[in-house]
């Protein structure tokens, strides 16, 4: 959250541009406030003219009635002047209001995940709702009435000097100090309100995270202590807005106090005055009149300029986010793929997360791979090694820090973004579903197949990834899942995820861990008609079982950032020692390889104290859906 | 032997999808209907005004001080006058006598009544926000507590990104009028109700005609209320539309873009916010019409009064001096009207946004504590199931008939198809929900007598889903136990052999983990959320496919760590001196859940789940024997580990 210290001309003349079209609009609004305050200020001038001229007891009714016509006009007018300006302001305000609410969402959905991964969803929901919310009515409202109320001021500053321009400068000597002061209340006050909003919106993440944490928290009984690091967060919410309204207070004192002050010095000059014969009694009274009138815009003064005050965080809080770019961009000259065939590669693809402190080498250090189209490359790796890092870098989610991603022999930054993402489909290892039925969901990226109709597709996507579970759900296809919809279990939810990449059915499929979920006996169909689907496609899919490599032609390892062997399964099980790590079990070593099928069942099972029964026989990658018996 | 098994998938639950429409006011149910019957209209009203009145009961004190400081502000304020008068009137004519104390006293007068005006006014902001805020806090608090205490079945019907707006942009309304109108409303009435009592004493007529302009404005504002009232509802209800898109993009922007969702999102939020500014504009329009009507119906008054007046004066009955200042009162009578309308106006909008919030607080949780909970300090981990049954809300049965017995300390597998119904046997275990007939019990004595805390301290699940929270890691795993030290902490990260990779991030244990854990990799927060639960140190252990996305050489470890946790022999947990340390020591009670069989290796007995019942029990040695789902499964997972 970048620069705080902007001042308050230049944060609010940033909604400039936004305001020129309602320019207009704006200024007849003002004017209208304007007028109406001069309507409701004439009406007791009527009276007295009225009172001193018309009613002399006996004398006709005409006048009367004149009068009386010309109060109640200058009353409707002066309604009327109120409804003219929400009409002339209201509607613009709401426009623009909402034009920069989605063009934030917009921008939101632009910039890159590096971004959203370091941005609470409650502090970016707070920028779009409330903040903007409160922009708006400071637009319509606060920033008119400030205006008008600054300009009654002057007049009647003014008007007083024209009376008497001792006590109008006695009046005006109050106005230095809190001039003073203002410049301090506004550093002051700026600071708590930005305090306030930020932690408002850290109050709204840290909402988001209880809720969308909630199983944890049951599970672990923990509600106690979210309830009070919660409570914490609001206390500190709350002192900040005490402090705010302390401080809004201290400045409402001054700007009451001195002019009244300046005003009890100007009574007893004025008085003194009239005694020594230069001033009259009537030029007094009008004075203190015209204070009273002036009185009344000066003290709402402190709330008003609070007000802008806090519309200026709010958009500078708007603009924070609307001037973060986005890392990854469309390019500035695409080239333009006709048909892509799929053949990807990795380049010296270096990689590293910003926060990454120096001296550590990068993440992937040099990452050189390259995939025939239509070829299936699984990608090993121990836990944390950048397997997702590495595939999140083929849809460009993120970008390399260095070398390149070609497809089809092109640097993947060179083709459009939406191009690059049509022929690039992901399964993520955290399944993700939207609010929508089965069929949107899986139907989701699915652009138009020549040949099938949308629901061919569905169902050949739902078959591969053996999710014909979804046809008997309460709507089959149609019914609604995801967090507005029926919860579905962990596999389930997995395999929705597989049909929605493959009905995509794209020229690059980027899977990763796509099986973790799965059951052994789903797993197998899965992986065996993925196999016969995926003939044709190129796919990077990451496994962290044997029964994953096994659907892959190839087989890559990921370590220390680097491919360290790429080979089939087979002759990285028998040449590489991590892959054995990685895959295996190092203790059924090498003796194993060659054993053929060994169906003993450890003896110690469930006792032994390293339990777990690897098997190193080497079959190829054809041979993994063949059956065995086991016992 | 054939795995090939049909296509058999666990029944799903049917929600009540349209349940936000339905015709009932209760809870959360029909909280997206705008036009709501009479009866029901009335019943959320009341019940917001209850919750609002709850919210005032603790600050009563507080709140009728902040009116005193407002009325006597007010007093202060018409001080000023009353001396300028004075000072004219009487400090004048005595300065030419030579008498100089009454200009003292107008003057030290004035400067008096200027202080103490100011004073109160700063005094009664002041107050106004401490005021605001503590009731604020207090419903932050509540709602937060009561979304807490919600069972999941409520959770998993009722979107996340409404609660959010709930708690955000509802509260918001509140705290407008909070800030807002207290303040204006007291001294507006004051002020109306002072110059209203001059008025009468001055003139009964125009005392009269000031009264009966009540009967337009009360109408005026009938007309208002009910309108804004389905305003500022349906405000409610499409906000909270508006922050349930943008919370699901946010939280699932990865897919957003790789599907290429951007496009339709945005036309959808497009339209979402125009709804939004729709309402938004009708409702302030709705204020736009109201408050200058009131200003109208004031001007009117005025004309009136001096039409009347001034016939009285022409007839001589009147003063001309007094019908000014009648007329000036009564112009001043209406001032506060705006102001009050504002109030008004807040009002209804705070009211509109209570709704819902009373609503939320209104529902109940299915999942309760008991009244009398059975006390259950040191649980040893016995469960038993006696024909229970279960099915989630009032969709079909998931679990038909269950009777089963796990003794304290066995460590058991469940196994079957996805779908099978083994995250929900996990889930009834944890009481996450209570089984629909039948009976769960812990040492005997049924789950839904036990009180949370002893609940919590027994049992302990690691989900499916690894969750991190955005803090700090050592943080993370300190939710497996709070009171916890580091050294603990990191002991726990250790067992399960999350310690190494730990202290590579950049800060070690004290790296922030971003938001929901983003920092780190799918396996490490695996990682983390098994550290969690080995902090917990409970006496029965759920893991939910808690590895099914480490790799295998991380897996292992974990079930080293494992094994060491859960055999008796050199389980020495240290839990000492720590208040809600579990303490326990015996042998603990494990169920979990894998597809990766290498779980089962620990395991003493394997239970196999097909569609909800448990179809195979026995020593995984028995089931390999008995050649059934079992050990065709187990076959298979040998076959793929090749
Ligand atoms: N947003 C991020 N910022 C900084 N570091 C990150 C971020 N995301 C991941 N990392 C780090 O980068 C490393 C690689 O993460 P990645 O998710 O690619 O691992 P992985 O190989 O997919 O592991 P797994 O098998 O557990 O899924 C991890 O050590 C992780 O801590
Ligand atoms: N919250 C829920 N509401 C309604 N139905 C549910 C809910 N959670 C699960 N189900 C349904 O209940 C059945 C059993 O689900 P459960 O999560 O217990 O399966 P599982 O055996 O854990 O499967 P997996 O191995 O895929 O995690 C499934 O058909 C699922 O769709
Ligand atoms: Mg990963
Ligand atoms: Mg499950």
């Amino acid at each position: 959250m970048a620069n705080h210290d902007t001042t308050l001309f230049s944060s609010l003349a940033r909604i400039g541009p936004q305001l020129k079209p309602i320019m207009w609009r704006l200024i007849f609004g003002l004017l209208s406030a304007l007028a109406a305050s001069v309507v409701a200020l004439a009406i007791p001038q009527v009276y007295r003219v009225l009172v001193n001229t018309a009613l002399e007891p006996g004398s006709g009714t005409g006048a009367l009635w004149l009068g009386t016509a010309v109060v109640l006009g200058l009353g409707i007018m002066e309604a009327w002047l109120l409804v003219l300006r929400r009409q002339l302001v209201i509607a613009p305000a709401t426009t623009v209001e909402t034009r920069m609410r989605t063009s934030f969402y917009r921008h939101l959905q632009n910039l890159s995940v590096e971004f959203h991964d370091r941005w609470g969803s409650g502090q970016l929901l707070s920028r779009a709702m409330s903040d903007l919310n409160f922009m708006r009515r400071w637009m319509a409202f606060g920033a008119i009435m400030l205006v008008v109320t600054a300009l009654t001021v002057a007049i009647g500053v003014g008007l007083m000097f024209s009376m008497s321009w001792q006590l109008g400068l006695i009046f005006l000597a109050a106005a230095v100090p809190i001039v003073v002061f203002g410049f301090t209340f506004r550093r002051s006050y700026g600071r708590a309100s930005r305090r306030s909003q930020d932690q408002a919106g850290d109050l709204a993440t840290v909402v988001e995270e209880s809720v969308h944490g909630i199983r944890v928290l049951k599970a672990f009984g923990r509600g106690r202590e979210a309830l009070d690091s919660f409570a914490g967060q609001a206390q500190e919410l709350q002192a900040t807005e005490i402090h705010k309204a302390k401080s809004l207070a201290t400045f409402s004192l001054v700007v009451t106090l001195l002019p009244e002050l300046a005003l009890a010095a100007g009574l007893v000059v004025g008085i003194l005055l009239v005694h020594g014969g230069r001033l009259d009694v009537g030029t007094l009274v009008a004075f203190f009149a015209t204070a009273a009138v002036v009185a009344g815009p000066v003290e709402s003064m402190g709330p008003l300029l609070s007000m802008t005050l806090t519309a200026k965080t709010a958009l500078d809080r708007h603009f924070e986010v609307m001037d973060a770019k986005s890392t990854v961009t469309d390019p500035a000259e695409p080239v333009r793929l006709d048909t892509v065939r799929g053949a990807l590669e990795f380049q010296d693809v270096h990689f590293r997360f910003p926060d990454t402190p120096d001296g550590t080498p990068d993440l992937l250090d040099g990452v050189d791979l390259e995939l025939a189209a239509g070829e299936t490359m699984a990608l090993v790796g121990v836990t944390g090694s950048g397997k997702s890092t590495l595939l999140n870098l083929v849809p460009r989610l993120f970008d390399p820090t260095g070398g390149a991603v070609m497809l089809d022999g092109v640097d993947i930054r060179r083709i459009p973004l939406a191009e690059l993402r049509s022929c690039v489909s992901v399964a993520f290892e955290d399944t993700t579903l939207f609010s929508n039925s089965v069929r949107d969901n899986v139907l989701l990226g699915a652009a138009d197949h020549p040949g099938l109709t949308p629901d061919e597709v569905l169902e050949q996507a739902l078959d591969v990834a053996q999710a014909g579970f979804a046809h008997t759900l309460p709507q089959g296809v149609d019914t609604l899942i995801g967090e507005e919809g029926l919860s579905l279990s962990g596999g389930q939810r997995q395999r929705i995820a597989l049909a929605r990449a493959i009905a995509a059915k794209p020229a690059v499929l980027v899977l990763d861990d796509p099986l973790s979920a799965l059951d052994v006996n789903t797993e197998e169909r899965v992986s065996g008609r993925l196999r016969q689907v995926l003939e044709g496609t190129t796919t990077l899919i990451v496994a962290h079982r044997p029964s994953t490599v096994a659907m892959a032609d190839r087989v890559a390892l990921l370590q220390d950032g680097r491919i360290t062997a790429v080979g089939t399964h087979t002759e990285l099980l028998a040449g590489n020692d991590h892959y054995r790590y990685v895959l295996a079990s190092l203790d059924t070593e090498p003796r194993d390889l060659d054993s053929g099928f060994d169906d003993e069942l450890p003896d110690d099972l469930g006792t032994g104290p390293l339990p777990v029964a690897v098997r190193t026989d080497p079959p190829g990658p054809a041979s993994t859906t063949a059956k065995r018996t086991t016992k | 032997m054939s795995r090939r098994d049909k296509r058999r998938q666990g029944p799903a639950s049917a929600i009540p999808t349209d349940a936000r429409n339905a015709e009932t006011a209760q809870g959360t149910a029909g909280e997206d209907r705008v036009e709501l019957s009479r009866a029901d209209s009335k019943a959320v009203r009341q019940r917001s005004v209850r919750l609002l009145r709850t919210l005032l009961h603790p600050v009563r004190v507080r709140f009728a001080i902040t009116v005193a400081l407002v009325v006597l502000s007010q007093a202060a304020k018409v001080a000023g006058p009353l001396l300028i008068a004075f000072g004219i009137d009487h400090a004048l004519p005595a300065l030419d006598d030579g008498g100089w104390l009454p200009l003292a006293v107008t003057g030290g007068g004035y400067v008096l009544a200027a202080v103490a005006a100011s004073w109160l006014t700063a005094a009664y902001l002041t107050a106004t926000a401490r005021l605001s805020q503590a009731m604020l806090l207090d419903l932050r608090i509540q709602v937060f507590r009561h979304t807490q205490r919600l069972s999941m079945e409520f959770h998993e019907n009722y979107t996340s990104g409404r609660i959010i707006s709930r708690q955000t942009s509802d509260l918001e309304a509140l705290r407008e009028l909070l800030d807002s109108g207290i303040s204006s409303l007291a001294s507006g009435l004051v002020f109306m109700v002072l110059t209203a009592v001059s008025i009468f004493a001055l003139d009964w007529v125009t005392g009269i005609l000031v009264l009966l302009s009540g009967v337009p404005m009360y109408f005026l504002s009938r007309w208002y209320q009910t309108r804004s009232q389905a305003a500022y509802r349906s405000s409610r209800v499409v906000s909270a539309r508006l922050i349930v898109h943008f919370i699901e993009t946010m939280t699932g922007i990865r897919a957003v873009k790789a599907f290429r969702r951007e496009e339709d999102n945005a036309a959808r939020y497009d339209e979402l916010a125009e709804d939004y500014r729709r309402v938004t504009v009708r409702s302030i329009n709705l204020n736009g019409v109201f408050q200058p009507g009131l200003v109208l119906i004031g001007n009117i008054a005025v004309a009136a009064v001096l039409l009347a007046g001034g016939y009285r004066v022409l007839g001589g009955a009147l003063e001309v001096g007094a019908l000014l200042a009648l007329l000036l009162a009564t112009k001043r009578f209406f001032q506060p009207v705006s102001q009050m309308a504002m109030f008004y106006n807040s009002f209804q909008s705070a009211q509109a946004a209570l709704e819902k919030v009373s609503g939320l607080l209104e529902e109940v949780p299915t999942v309760r504590p008991p009244r009398n909970p059975v006390p259950l300090p040191h649980a040893r981990g016995d469960i038993r199931f006696n024909g229970a049954e279960f099915g989630y809300g009032d969709g079909p049965v998931i679990l038909p008939h269950l009777d089963l017995h796990i003794p304290a300390g066995q460590t058991v597998a469940v196994v079957g198809a996805t779908g099978a119904g083994k995250s929900t046997l996990a889930k009834l275990m944890a009481r996450f929900y209570d089984v629909t007939s039948g009976s769960l019990m812990l040492d005997g004595v049924d789950l839904r007598e036990l009180s949370t805390a002893d609940l919590r301290r027994a049992v302990v699940m690691v989900t499916q889903e690894a969750f991190l929270f955005s803090g700090t890691v050592a943080d993370n795993i300190a939710l497996g136990r709070p009171s916890a030290t580091r050294a603990e902490i990191e002991a726990a990260a250790r067992d399960v052999g999350a310690d190494e990779f730990i202290r590579l991030l950049p800060d070690g244990y004290d790296t922030d983990v971003n938001k929901r854990g983003g920092r780190v990799s799918a396996g490490q927060r695996q990682l983390v959320s098994f550290a969690r639960a080995f902090l917990a140190n409970p006496a029965v252990l759920i893991l939910d496919e808690a590895t099914s996305s480490l790799d295998i050489p991380s897996e292992r470890l974990v079930q080293e760590g494992l094994h060491r946790l859960l055999g008796p022999a050199e389980n020495t947990p240290d839990a000492s001196g720590s208040g809600d340390a579990p303490a326990h020591n015996g042998a603990r009670t494990a169920v979990v859940i894998a597809h990766r069989l290498s779980t089962v290796a620990i395991a003493d007995r394997v239970l196999v789940v097909h569609g909800g019942r448990i179809v195979e029990d026995g020593s995984p040695e028995e089931l390999l024997a008995g050649g059934g789902r079992f050990a065709d499964l187990h076959g298979a997972w040998q076959d793929s580990l090749v």
